[in-house]
């Protein structure tokens, strides 16, 4: 099968400048525009069938697309090179998605449901700020402990999530991050409800909060370099999950899910591919919480709660379960329209949870719902 | 006598106040096919539910070609060469029919991150490799499947969905098969078709041992060398289809005759 790289380019780019523009727009009139233009373009998408062409395009080169959204990040960073925050919302994106990663992969692929996603997004934070100011760890290392250390104190949860079905799983997980949140707010040594603060990220040298300057009157966002250490991680999460969901390890994932009655008769071991997929999607969610807390470099109880769970588990019910790519467009409503339409912004929770609900009613798939298994993908034919 | 290769001894499940089987002796011999018979309720189901793990025995035991599998979990026993079907189908409809084949497959499949994540040259040739094989067997059942290796297992009729939860139960060439109801659902002219197709997959594989259940006494007819009969959890008769059908107590328990 040969499919032209051109639907699925010409979509990347027309996506990236509404998201470009989007991140730009400081009128609120520019803000409504550009959404009602994302709207219309889907709607146009769909009326002349384009979105099976471009997904076909897309995932015959799957390869190509991937470099070119990675090339137009790039230039969508040095574009908004002196807004800081615009930056600080694409970072934030970014390292949502890695997040997201983690949970739908457990979430969406596995089965295990996780509503304690800003509990290990947290360990992997304060991990990042102990580790940070405690130790000497190259600041790289300090990132995986982060991811390392939520899925280790994910460890504990493990027996009684095996022990669990359904409501019941989810119910231990809500209690889990309530307790983590608790037990941060009374222990000094973590800084109490203060928090702590965090040092930032420092590579070969380079100090990742020091403006970069160009010559006397120029000045770029120090946000640049997190940009591309956003990217950095994005990348290599995302090329990890969809590896794994394109291999028999993804179809053991699946099975457990959809069937663990019909997967067990054929010597699947539930309980372990389960523990595995708990555990990558922590180190992913920790990852991410480690990396946000170097570029804010502040960690405190308060931003994780039940309700930032909530949020996790909306961004993946948005673009799908199990769907990697339906991340992108999930994490970009859930992070960037709440900071960009102010008349939301108080009722940002409420319009999550009708978003998530109006979803699950009309378009269960989510926005880009996860397609068929296709093994091929990502390998020489 | 060599020894069997299924022998279930004195196997007693409970449910609550109801004996599903009471007692249950049945041996299978290697290469054999066994119709299992008896009325609704009888506790055909329940004994592939002990044989499989997927119930616990109140007592008895079983042995697969000489080892113990009594209360071993269903992927261990999975593991010593028993595949099934059951009752109500249980394909993963949402994937693929290539998926749920693999699912069949996945004691043998190599779910080592190195090849799965890395070498992917190595994991696609071995995923050429397994949809032949794949193709190969669908074909034996119906001419029209192979083509349909990579749609979603929903898009299939009732007929090609028990053909393909049967190649499932058949790709990793297990040495006992069990077919719960394998024509439930079906007309009796594709259950006769799906039945043509079984036996000639039994006739290129004379080992592989086959239990079936069924309520269609013409299939029992057509496919068994030895008709089991269940009532209440018990051993009603035992022997050829002929000798079995005649027999004035089965017709009366089953058949509903006095
Ligand atoms: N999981 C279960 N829980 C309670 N009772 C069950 C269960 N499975 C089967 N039974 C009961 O055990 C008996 C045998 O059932 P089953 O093996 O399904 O019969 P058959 O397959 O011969 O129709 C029936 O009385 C049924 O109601
Ligand atoms: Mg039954």
């Amino acid at each position: 099968m040969t499919s032209s790289v051109w639907p699925a380019l010409a979509a990347l780019v027309v996506s990236a400048v509404g998201v470009l523009a989007l991140l730009l727009a400081e009128k609120q009139w520019a803000v409504i525009a550009i959404i009602i233009a994302a709207g219309a373009a889907m709607f146009l998408a769909r009326r002349f069938d384009w979105n099976e062409r471009i997904r076909r395009s897309g995932a015959a080169n799957s390869r190509k697309v991937f470099l070119a959204a990675m090339v137009l990040v790039v230039g969508a960073a040095f574009v908004m090179r002196e807004h800081n925050f615009a930056l600080l919302m694409l970072c934030t994106v970014m390292l949502m998605m890695v997040a997201g990663l983690g949970l739908t992969l457990q979430f969406g692929q596995a089965g295990v449901v996780n509503f304690a996603g800003a509990a290990f997004f947290g360990i992997g934070a304060y991990a990042a700020a102990v580790f940070a100011t405690k130790t000497a760890l190259p600041h790289l290392l300090v990132i995986l402990a982060g991811g390392f250390f939520a899925a280790l104190i994910g460890s504990v949860l493990v027996l009684p999530l095996l022990r669990t079905r359904g409501h019941y799983t989810a119910l231990i997980t809500i209690a889990f991050g309530i307790l983590f949140k608790t037990f941060l707010e009374v222990n000094d040594a973590l800084g109490g409800p203060q928090g702590l603060k965090v040092p930032g990220f420092v590579l070969f040298g380079h100090a990742f909060n020091d403006p970069i300057e160009i010559d006397e009157e120029t000045e770029w966002s120090f946000y640049l370099a997190y940009a591309g250490l956003s990217l950095l991680l994005v990348a290599a999460a995302y090329a990890f999950v969809r590896r794994l969901e394109r291999s028999w390890i993804g179809l053991a994932f699946d099975a457990v899910r959809i069937d663990e009655t019909a997967a067990s008769a054929f010597g699947v071991n539930v309980a372990a591919w389960k523990i595995a997929a708990f555990s990558i999607g922590n180190f992913l969610i920790g990852v991410a919480g480690a990396a946000y807390a170097m570029m804010t470099g502040f960690v405190a109880p308060t931003s994780f709660t039940f309700g930032d769970s909530l949020i996790l588990v909306s961004i993946v019910i948005l673009g799908g379960l199990g769907s990697a790519l339906g991340l992108i467009p999930a994490a970009l409503v859930v992070v960037v329209l709440p900071e960009k339409l102010q008349a939301i912004q108080e009722y940002r929770f409420l319009l999550f949870a009708l978003l998530v609900i109006v979803i699950l009613l009309v378009r269960p798939g989510g926005l880009l719902p996860r397609a068929l298994r296709d093994y091929r993908v990502g390998a020489p034919r | 006598m060599t020894t069997p290769l299924l022998d279930a001894r004195g196997l007693v499940v409970r449910f609550g106040g109801v004996t599903a089987l009471d007692g249950l002796d049945l041996s299978v011999a290697a290469g054999e096919t066994v119709g299992l018979i008896g009325p609704n309720g009888s506790g055909k189901t329940t004994f592939f539910n002990a044989l499989t793990g997927f119930v616990r025995l109140a007592a008895g035991r079983a042995q697969l070609a000489g080892s113990d599998i009594t209360g071993l979990e269903p992927r261990r026993i999975a593991a010593h060469g028993i595949a099934r079907t059951f009752q109500r189908l249980r394909l993963l409809l949402e994937l693929s029919v290539f998926d749920n084949l693999m699912l069949g497959q996945h004691l043998v499949l190599d779910h080592g991150p190195w090849s799965n994540l890395f070498v992917r040259r190595r994991f696609t040739a071995e995923v050429r490799r397994q949809a032949e094989a794949a193709r190969a067997l669908l074909a034996a059942f119906s001419p029209g499947l192979p083509a349909r290796l990579f749609e979603p297992a929903r898009a299939l009729t009732m007929i090609d969905r028990r053909r393909v939860e049967i190649c499932r139960a058949l790709i990793r060439d297990p040495a006992l098969l069990l077919l719960d109801e394998p024509s439930a659902g079906m007309t009796p002219d594709e259950t006769a078709e799906l039945m043509t197709d079984l036996l000639a997959v039994k006739a290129q594989r004379p080992a592989l041992t086959v239990v079936i259940i069924e309520h269609d006494m013409a299939v029992i007819e057509r496919v068994s060398d030895r008709c089991v009969v269940l009532d209440y959890g018990r051993k009603l008769a035992e022997g050829p289809y002929a000798a079995v059908a005649a027999d004035p107590v089965v017709r009366r328990a089953y058949l509903g005759e006095d």
